[in-house]
């Protein structure tokens, strides 16, 4: 009996041990990423690097604001991320229902296409349009080209939710004389808000996180944050502290917010591969 | 609907179309029909893109090669009830949803090869220091392995829920018949869970294929166009050279490479469905 213990502890702390290695790399980046951002610029560059003693130190934070029109750039992505979530709902949201409700197959496969197209082979056309219109260095023209990054997304996470939902609960409206427009306002999208709230936010981390796009369509003042942060790598004298701190600054938003929806987070990712 | 159409679908019509034309958007004169001469000249005449679509599939079978057999060993390891469990899936999302530009840019940080932390890290266990991005020997290697920091979790996740659903009379029989553990792995698990990590492979094939941020980041296809993939390439003939015809049929066929990778993965899926 008492081997028999022994060795379940021993298996138990072997799966800690292991479990342990192998998320290691994950905490450590992040863990990495956020102690640079706190170590002044002698420390941060330090050789051999230390790693849990260090000075702390919020000339990192500082500088990102006071150096470069932070602030600006966290704006513009807030507000690109917003509109092209907003637009993307007030589209996708639909476009879902009545994909799920007909059973609108060739709609549903063209969705499916636009997730697998290169972003770029969108990015040629969009550019030539845009400015055509003048529109480069607009939030339209970046709210616009986000929606193909965030509409897919969001109408395939959505269909699931509304096959969900009981056709007799609409029918039972429309018989009542209710408009099929009413029937999706009124009864089917109060049932999925949930759905809504976590591929929403699916949408705007994927907005947020877009560089391809804004890097040739965002101009001096429509620049996003993962613009803002590459632009600064090329300036080779910067401190690392500096670019640790930006880095800290761009992703951590995401990273809590995707902790709120992260049980939908695996079902987007996977173009609702697996439900959780 | 229609709306939604012509959104993803008219962009497509207008890159296929763009690919017939020689046009520079620097310059005044108008694009000029110029038929398939585009493609007569990546499919023959232009090396460079042929090494770029070398490149690109071996960067997409090294990174998600790597992510499935690290991912699908996570996922046999974690397939259990065990304390932390929650933590464990909040974890493998992080790397996921973190904007690939701020983590391109902390792995430039950790790459540098003198002052970074990869090379003290391998130093310390015993190795010798690598040049990472800054050698065009192992600069494809180190953007694969941002790559596989950043997908494992999501190859995990998707085999965890393979396994979640495998049913458990096989296992029985298989130990009444006295099978090893590896056998029953190897003749029931991974036939079950083929399907699962297909769609998993599919998914990250597609877009290990379309790698842009990390690559342009951390090496813009250098040192020595060493790093050089389709997407980067096209990148620069479009919106460099703004050589809008040529870097359209670029963009088409790129299409064609993710499309046909996904036909095939989804054959095999086909196969392995009995």
């Amino acid at each position: 009996m008492v081997k028999d213990g022994r060795h379940a502890w021993l298996s138990t702390a072997g799966f800690y041990g292991l479990a342990g290695l192998f998320m290691l790399p994950t905490v450590f980046v992040f863990y990495w990423m956020i102690t640079l951002s706190l170590k002044p610029q002698v420390e941060a560059t330090a050789y051999p690097p230390s790693f849990v003693r260090f000075s702390v130190t919020a000339a990192g934070y500082r500088e990102v604001f006071t150096k470069y029109p932070f602030f600006l750039y966290t704006w513009n992505s807030l507000v690109v991320a917003a509109g092209s979530t907003a637009l993307g709902l007030a589209v996708g949201l639909p476009a879902a229902y009545s994909i799920a409700r007909w059973r609108q197959q060739r709609l549903a496969v063209i969705i499916l296409v636009a997730r697998i197209i290169p972003g770029i082979a969108y990015l040629i056309p969009w550019y030539i349009f845009f400015r055509r219109l003048r529109m480069v260095d607009t939030y339209g023209a970046l709210i616009l080209t986000h929606l193909i990054v965030s509409l897919p997304i969001i109408i395939w996470v959505m269909i699931s939710f509304f096959e969900d939902v009981p056709a007799e609960m609409e029918d039972a409206a429309l018989i009542d004389g209710c408009s099929y427009w009413s029937a999706f306002w009124r009864i089917a999208l109060p049932l999925v808000k949930p759905g809504v709230v976590a591929t929403a936010i699916l949408s705007f981390v994927f907005s947020w996180n877009n560089f391809l796009f804004s890097v040739i369509l965002a101009g001096r003042s429509t620049r996003t944050l993962p613009i803002a942060v590459y632009t600064m790598i090329s300036y080779e004298e910067i401190n690392w502290g500096t670019l640790a701190a930006a880095a800290t600054l761009i992703t951590l938003p995401v990273l809590l917010v995707a902790l709120v929806a992260q049980r939908h987070i695996v079902s987007g990712l996977t173009f609702g591969a697996v439900k959780q | 609907m229609l709306l939604v159409a012509v959104i993803i679908v008219y962009p497509i019509l207008y890159t296929v179309w763009m690919s017939l034309q020689e046009w520079f958007a620097s310059s005044l004169a108008a694009p000029q029909f110029v038929g398939l001469a585009n493609y007569h000249k990546i499919a023959l005449a232009d090396a460079r893109f042929r090494e770029a679509v070398g490149r690109t599939v071996y960067f997409t079978v090294v990174a998600v090669g790597a992510e499935t057999l690290l991912g699908l060993a996570m996922a046999l390891l974690f397939n259990r009830e065990f304390w932390g469990r929650g933590l464990l899936r909040t974890l493998a999302i992080l790397p996921m949803v973190a904007t690939p530009t701020a983590i391109a840019l902390v792995f430039v940080m950790m790459y540098h090869p003198s002052l970074g932390v990869a090379n003290y890290l391998l130093s310390v266990v015993g190795l010798s220091p690598w040049r990472w991005t800054y050698s065009s020997q192992t600069a494809l290697y180190a953007l694969a392995l941002v790559d596989v920091w950043q997908w494992t979790p999501l190859i995990m996740l998707i085999a965890l829920a393979g396994l979640a659903s495998l049913p458990r009379e096989p296992y029985e029989a298989a130990h009444i018949d006295g099978a090893s553990t590896l056998r029953a792995f190897w003749h029931i698990t991974l036939p079950l869970l083929r399907p699962a990590l297909v769609v998993a492979v599919l998914f990250r094939a597609i877009d290990a294929l379309k790698t842009f941020d990390i690559i342009f980041v951390m090496t813009q296809g250098g040192p020595a166009n060493a790093s050089e993939t389709i997407n980067i390439l096209l990148f620069n003939q479009a919106f460099s050279y703004f050589n809008m015809g040529y870097a359209s049929s670029m963009a088409v066929a790129l299409f064609a490479v993710v499309m046909g990778a996904s036909l095939i993965l989804i054959k095999v899926r086909r196969a392995t469905t009995w």
